[in-house]
């Protein structure tokens, strides 16, 4: 195992890439298709499903009954990614994503997770004091709103789908996704006009 | 066992950990704690055998709601949403 550890990164990447093709479980070009797809991926992706889902209903209900599939009607593939589940904020409940044991992302739809996701204080303090660490991203909501912790341990990736903000009656789906923010789909902050 | 929603269970006592090299999704902070299954969420394939390339069984996995206050007393939100698999699970 130390010796594995200890072999320069870009030699033991070179093996194994070539093992993968030796055994027939992926080809070169479908590392390199993945590869694409994956640094591809960003926030606007995920801005953009939310701003579809905030002007056509029809794709609200998709969205929330399976998001991999909502993903896929909008351009972005999600073919060999987890399943995407998608919680919504209401005047209820407002949703906080975090993952306890690692870093359980959805990638397909908000990129690479941002370095504080990650972080061993985000983890710990979100399903503990979610008001408390969304305070310091100035998120404040009211004490009647309840406020719901999704621990990803698993199969599936989670999104939020924000509330529309006051003030946006008429705009256009380019307009809203403008304003829909990487931590507004996590949850430690909600999107304002 | 199919659980339905609405369901009290308990998550297992248990800590593989302590007898071996294994690969856990159930967090620590809720082995012992008491919950409501929210909803079934599919059937996955055991991540613990499939971390060691073993042969692995689909196993029910569900959505379940925990009071964070029966977890830390000094706990803030409403409540804790987390994916369980089903051989975790025993009837509270």
């Amino acid at each position: 195992m130390s010796a594995l550890i200890e072999a320069p990164g870009d030699r033991l990447l070179a093996a194994v890439r070539a093992l993968l093709e030796a055994k027939g479980i992926a080809t070169p070009e479908e590392i390199a298709q993945r590869i694409e797809q994956t640094d591809r991926a960003s926030p606007a992706g995920g801005a953009r499903m939310v701003a579809r889902a905030w002007t056509d209903p029809a794709y609200r209900a998709l969205l929330l009954r399976d998001g991999a599939q909502a993903a896929e009607v909008m351009g972005i593939h999600m073919r060999g990614l987890p399943p995407l589940g998608v919680l919504e904020n209401t005047a209820e409940v407002h949703h906080l994503v975090v993952c306890t044991l690692c870093s359980c992302y959805p990638r397909g739809v908000l990129g690479y997770p941002p370095f504080w996701f990650k972080s061993p204080g985000y983890r710990a303090r979100a399903v503990r004091d979610p008001r408390g660490v969304m305070a310091e991203w100035g998120t404040v909501l009211p004490d009647a709103i309840r406020i719901s912790v999704v621990d990803s341990t698993a199969d599936y990736r989670w999104m939020v789908l924000p509330r529309r903000p006051a003030g946006t009656d008429g705009w256009d789906e380019a307009q809203l996704a403008a304003v829909v923010r990487e931590g507004d789909m996590i949850g430690v902050t909600v999107p304002a006009a | 066992m199919m659980l339905a929603p609405g369901s009290a269970v308990r998550v297992r006592d248990d800590w593989p950990e302590a007898r071996g090299p294994c690969h856990i999704r159930t967090p620590h902070y809720l082995r012992g704690r008491t919950g409501t299954v929210v909803r079934h969420l599919g059937d996955f394939p055991n991540p613990e055998d499939l971390a060691f390339a073993r042969p692995a069984a689909r196993l029910p996995l569900y959505h379940v709601a925990f009071a964070p206050q029966t977890v830390w007393p000094d706990a803030g939100g409403t409540e804790i949403l987390v994916e369980l698999y089903e051989p975790w699970l025993e009837p509270a």
